[in-house]
């Protein structure tokens, strides 16, 4: 269908189909060459292994005996499972608290340092710094920070007649000790919403002086508007992030103490890898991946609301020539 | 008259003069919390390194020593010889490398046919890019393990490049595809009369006047693969294939868990992995800059 539009294009533009390839014809060939390694992976790395974890979910498979159709018994476990329970409650838990903490957090910074102060160039250094370190290093310095009797923080609480909780070891607080090591690396949301501040006409801001605007208006109906669509995307792939956390959990508490910190991906890493249940834990992987899109899609209706597009048809308009 | 003029020119100017007072006072606050800030920020690092170059006894003492005395260096030697992280070092690099290569590539071809190529379908193709963005990897998991261990590549490096040369992901297609769609199309067009084919216009006028962008996808990419934890816990199972990041892993098992850690070995295994990704950087910062201002214009 698109080749004939294609065709009736080329007829209409030389008034006659050339025997050899066009021009167009060579450069929608060529087109589609250049994104084949696209085209290949979308298929054999998404698509396809989207529907065969579809499929899997109706199986028993240990990957040593062949797969048992079970039909939707996996999905009933999923409702009487009680981990899928815990690890769902940590996991909503974890990404309420450490998306909101994390752009608020990073909006702060970068307001002071949209003030284009003297030295900004050392502050951004020393507060991105933290966000290139994420990984195993970090966690390790954190479980020595966070350590109940002679880690830094809690040391320094005594020190001042505070008796710290134990943190990763204590089952209210495992969960807000992940969401500071996380806000550790606010320097990313920074740099991201700073380059989005710089990106505001100062022109708004004069004409909302004129109008009388004093500072927190100018911020309130100007700055926030003009920011909102990078605030929601760093808020909707951060809230994709956050709901598939692993690597801290994992490393920094094994989902303990008494599974406050059994977040989703680890119960589902645990199910695949550690118990071989490949059938059960592909059924978790289209829970979360429902419940994801579910909780997105109600960010993105509310957005509607608190969302400023400007330009938006101007975007969208512009095409190529020819 | 002339009085009244002078006094509102001096109204005038003591106004101005309040509002600069009042604006030096509020930059000296934001400074103020700045350097706070920053300090609180810094003080995870110090008191790593601190740790790091103490006596096993002294780490536990209170009010901590920040520059220990004495100052331990064989903490590194002892703390690095336990497992071999040389192995481990020479891994990632082999791992990051020949990923960073396949994303630069791969990504920058296709972005190239999303920007300056005209084909059937292009804009929805390109409106399903965006859409896998959203796609949550977890979903994938479970197939493409069987995918790759059907194909005898579990306990090699292979699932953790070979991916990378299809595509190189969304979002740095996507990062290319705008930095790309910004060079004047006159430049293709002073190509193919020159007689370049479309890849020799890839070739030879996108890509060198794009290094900028593919520096940032490099560095991103590097960073990624760097911190990436799940992927060499999935894949290599022998000692000897293992990264950095799941060796430290291993490693602090062997310092200790809940009762008795050897913190100034594992603190001086985990500033040696901090090492290369602050390298990185701070001599790459501009293009990190560049990279966010780029994708936050046109995002």
């Amino acid at each position: 269908m698109a080749t004939a539009g294609a065709q009736r294009g080329l007829v209409r533009a030389h008034g006659w189909a050339r025997p050899k390839l066009s021009m167009s014809q060579r450069e929608a060939i060529d087109g589609f060459i250049c994104i084949s390694p696209w085209l290949l992976g979308l298929l054999v790395f998404t698509l396809g292994p989207f529907v065969v974890s579809f499929v899997l979910s109706f199986f028993r498979w240990n990957m040593i005996r062949p797969p048992v159709f079970v039909g939707v018994a996996n999905y009933r476990e999923l409702f009487t499972d009680q981990f899928v329970r815990y690890a769902t409650k940590a996991t909503v838990y974890y990404a309420g608290l450490s998306v909101p903490a994390g752009l608020l957090g990073g909006l702060a910074v970068a307001l002071l340092m949209n003030l284009n102060l003297r030295g900004q160039s050392i502050y951004r250094t020393l507060i991105y710094s933290p966000a290139v370190v994420s990984g195993v290093a970090t966690a390790m310095l954190w479980i020595w920070l966070l350590d109940a009797e002679a880690g830094l923080i809690n040391s320094a609480l005594r020190t001042i007649g505070i008796r710290g909780p134990a943190w990763l070891a204590d089952e209210r607080w495992a969960v807000p000790s992940l969401v500071l090591v996380n806000l550790w690396g606010v320097g990313g949301g920074m740099l991201v919403l700073l380059g989005a501040l710089q990106n505001v006409p100062t022109t708004l801001y004069d004409a909302a002086k004129v109008d009388g605007a004093g500072a927190f208006r100018r911020f309130w109906h100007v700055t926030v508007p003009m920011i909102s669509p990078i605030l929601l995307f760093n808020l909707v792939t951060g809230f994709i992030g956050a709901m598939q956390a692993f690597t801290n959990a994992y490393v920094m508490t094994s989902g303990g103490p008494h599974y406050a910190t059994m977040f989703y991906v680890l119960y589902l890493y645990r199910s695949a890898f550690v118990d071989f249940r490949m059938g059960y834990a592909s059924a978790l992987a289209w829970l979360l991946f429902i419940i994801i899109m579910a909780l997105t899609l109600v960010i993105l209706r509310s957005s509607t609301v608190w969302v400023y597009y400007e330009g938006l048809r101007v975007g969208t308009a512009r095409r190529r020539g020819g | 008259m002339a009085t009244s003029a002078s006094s509102r020119a001096a109204g005038v100017r003591r106004i101005l003069l309040g509002m600069k007072w009042q604006r030096r006072l509020g930059h000296a606050l934001a400074h103020l919390v700045l350097i706070c800030f920053s300090i609180l920020l810094m003080i995870p690092f110090a008191w790593t390194i601190s740790t790091s170059l103490k006596e096993y006894k002294d780490i536990f003492t209170w009010p901590p020593e920040w520059i220990p005395n004495p100052i331990r260096w064989q903490n590194y030697p002892e703390a690095l010889s336990v497992l071999p992280f040389g192995r481990f070092a020479v891994n990632t690099a082999y791992i990051v490398a020949a990923g960073v290569l396949g994303t630069v590539l791969s990504s920058s071809l296709v972005a190239f046919g999303f920007a300056r190529l005209r084909f059937p379908g292009r804009e929805l193709l390109f409106l399903v890019m965006l859409a896998t963005m959203m796609l949550p990897g977890v979903v994938t998991l479970i197939p493409v393990f069987v995918l790759f261990r059907y194909l005898g590549w579990v306990n090699t490096p292979l699932p953790l490049i070979v991916p990378h040369y299809f595509g190189g992901g969304a979002f740095n297609i996507f990062l290319l595809r705008q930095y790309f769609s910004s060079i004047p199309l006159e430049m293709d067009d002073a190509g193919r009369i020159d007689g370049c084919s479309n890849f020799g216009l890839y070739w030879r006028i996108i890509v060198p006047q794009s290094a900028n962008a593919l520096a940032i996808v490099a560095i991103f990419t590097f960073m990624g693969m760097y911190h990436d934890f799940m992927g060499p816990l999935l894949y290599l199972k022998d000692l000897n294939q293992y990264t950095l990041a799941v060796g430290l892993n291993f490693f602090r098992g062997l310092a200790g868990t809940w009762g008795q850690t050897y913190y100034h070995w594992l603190m001086a295994a985990s500033t040696v992995t901090m090492i290369p990704p602050l390298l990185i950087f701070f001599f790459a910062q501009r293009y990190f800059i560049q990279g966010i201002v780029i994708t936050g214009i046109k995002g």
